[in-house]
């Protein structure tokens, strides 16, 4: 038990993370390269029309899986952000860190899909019913949090206030996933669910968890290669980042 | 060891109390974070009356009237309770009988509701138009296999 503990905390040093970090980055990279390659030619040209939407519907390939990553990244971040809280650990607020941008930016894809959609299905591009508002006040969690760290320049300091304003963040993430059940709203129910299963067509479910899959891969290549930069801008005055081959040159 | 089981005490603390504070806020806010309101609340009188409100049901099956100009008049149920709508304007693509609908606007003389904006809702349902015709098939013949007996 104490020699896993010991295990894991090895990779909490910087130093040691940074090569590992390296090292998976094209691995993920290349997965989700392949992956969403595959997920976007089933989308355009293997999935069938809808019933009811006809070729409209095949904005949700990239909508719902941007929904998912926004909401899930954001999780992500809030245990990075406690356990950094909670242990003190450098790397953890640098993962933080490096997940931000990423999560803002599906947040913000999956507001625009979505915007798209809804103008010709719904015949409005944005109205303020429970699940569209949660999801703005989630890209503003996110943007507030960059902002929050950018604008403290002891780098403790910025970690622990972002750490504070992601975990109160969120509760916000059970409200965005429930709201459409919890209250009546434009926005349609859940169409996947761990516990329901899926209303959708077989091909259709399996080229949006193609693309799902592909986003998962494309959004740890990014973290960890984002991360391996904060590394490098926060460790600089050590020993080990000098002695870099890459640092070196 | 000591501080660090301490910080992780606090943080848990904090999650839990902020959980719940949430939790009450969400629940004194309950139906004020509704879209909108369904036919047999307006049937009962919980809609404001005399402001704007969102109406949202299905377009019942048979009611749709296209009238003079550009007004339509149509009836949105809930399946207990039924409010007469009109409408003057460009409905969306998905609008159609038994199809979800979303209209804002504010109660007239006479009950029927008058719109000024009319959107559709869609559902979670994705599937191929073939087998959205075979399962309309299936349910026609169910219903016809049923008469039979």
């Amino acid at each position: 038990m104490n020699s896993r503990l010991i295990n894991w905390f090895k990779f909490s040093s910087p130093a040691t993370f940074y090569p590992l970090a390296g090292r998976l980055v094209p691995w993920f990279g290349g997965a989700a390269a392949v992956l969403i390659a595959v997920g976007l030619y089933m989308s355009f040209f293997v999935a069938p029309t809808d019933y009811k939407q006809g070729e409209g519907y095949r904005i949700i390939f990239v909508h719902v899986p941007s929904a998912w990553m926004s909401m899930f990244i954001y999780v992500v971040m809030a245990v990075w952000s406690g356990l950094g809280l909670v242990f003190n650990t450098r790397l953890s607020a640098m993962m933080a860190n490096a997940l931000a941008p990423t999560g803002a930016m599906f947040t913000f894809v999956a507001l625009w899909t979505g915007a798209f959609w809804g103008k010709p299905m719904w015949g409005a591009w944005w109205v303020w019913d429970a699940r569209l508002t949660s999801e703005l006040i989630l890209l503003f969690l996110y943007i507030g949090f960059m902002a929050l760290q950018g604008a403290i320049d002891d780098p403790r300091r910025a970690d622990r206030a972002g750490a504070i304003l992601a975990l109160v963040g969120v509760v916000n993430i059970p409200i965005i996933y429930y709201s459409v059940t919890w209250w009546n709203t434009l926005h349609q129910g859940a169409s996947v669910s761990v516990t329901k299963g899926s209303s959708m067509g077989v091909i259709m479910l399996v080229t949006m968890l193609i693309m799902a899959f592909g986003f998962w891969a494309y959004s740890i290549a990014v973290a960890l290669s984002r991360v391996r930069s904060v590394i490098l801008e926060r460790e600089r005055d050590t020993t080990w980042v000098a002695e870099l081959a890459e640092v070196r040159r | 060891m000591k501080a660090r089981n301490k910080r992780f005490g606090f943080l848990i603390a904090g999650m839990v109390g902020l959980g719940a504070a949430t939790w009450l806020v969400l629940n004194a806010l309950d139906s004020n974070l509704s879209y909108f309101f369904s036919p047999t609340e307006v049937t009962q009188k919980k809609a404001p009356e005399g402001h704007v409100f969102r109406l949202g049901g299905l377009v019942e099956t048979g009611s749709l009237r296209r009238g003079e100009e550009l007004t339509v008049r149509f009836a949105v149920t809930d399946n207990a309770n039924r409010v007469n709508v009109e409408y003057t304007g460009i409905l969306p693509d998905l609008f159609q009988e038994g199809q979800g609908v979303i209209a804002q606007g504010r109660m007239g003389g006479s009950g029927v509701f008058v719109a000024d904006e009319v959107l559709a809702k869609h559902d979670e349902n994705y599937m191929p138009p073939e087998v959205a015709d075979a399962l309309s098939k299936a349910h026609t013949e169910g219903v016809a296999g049923m008469d039979k007996q």
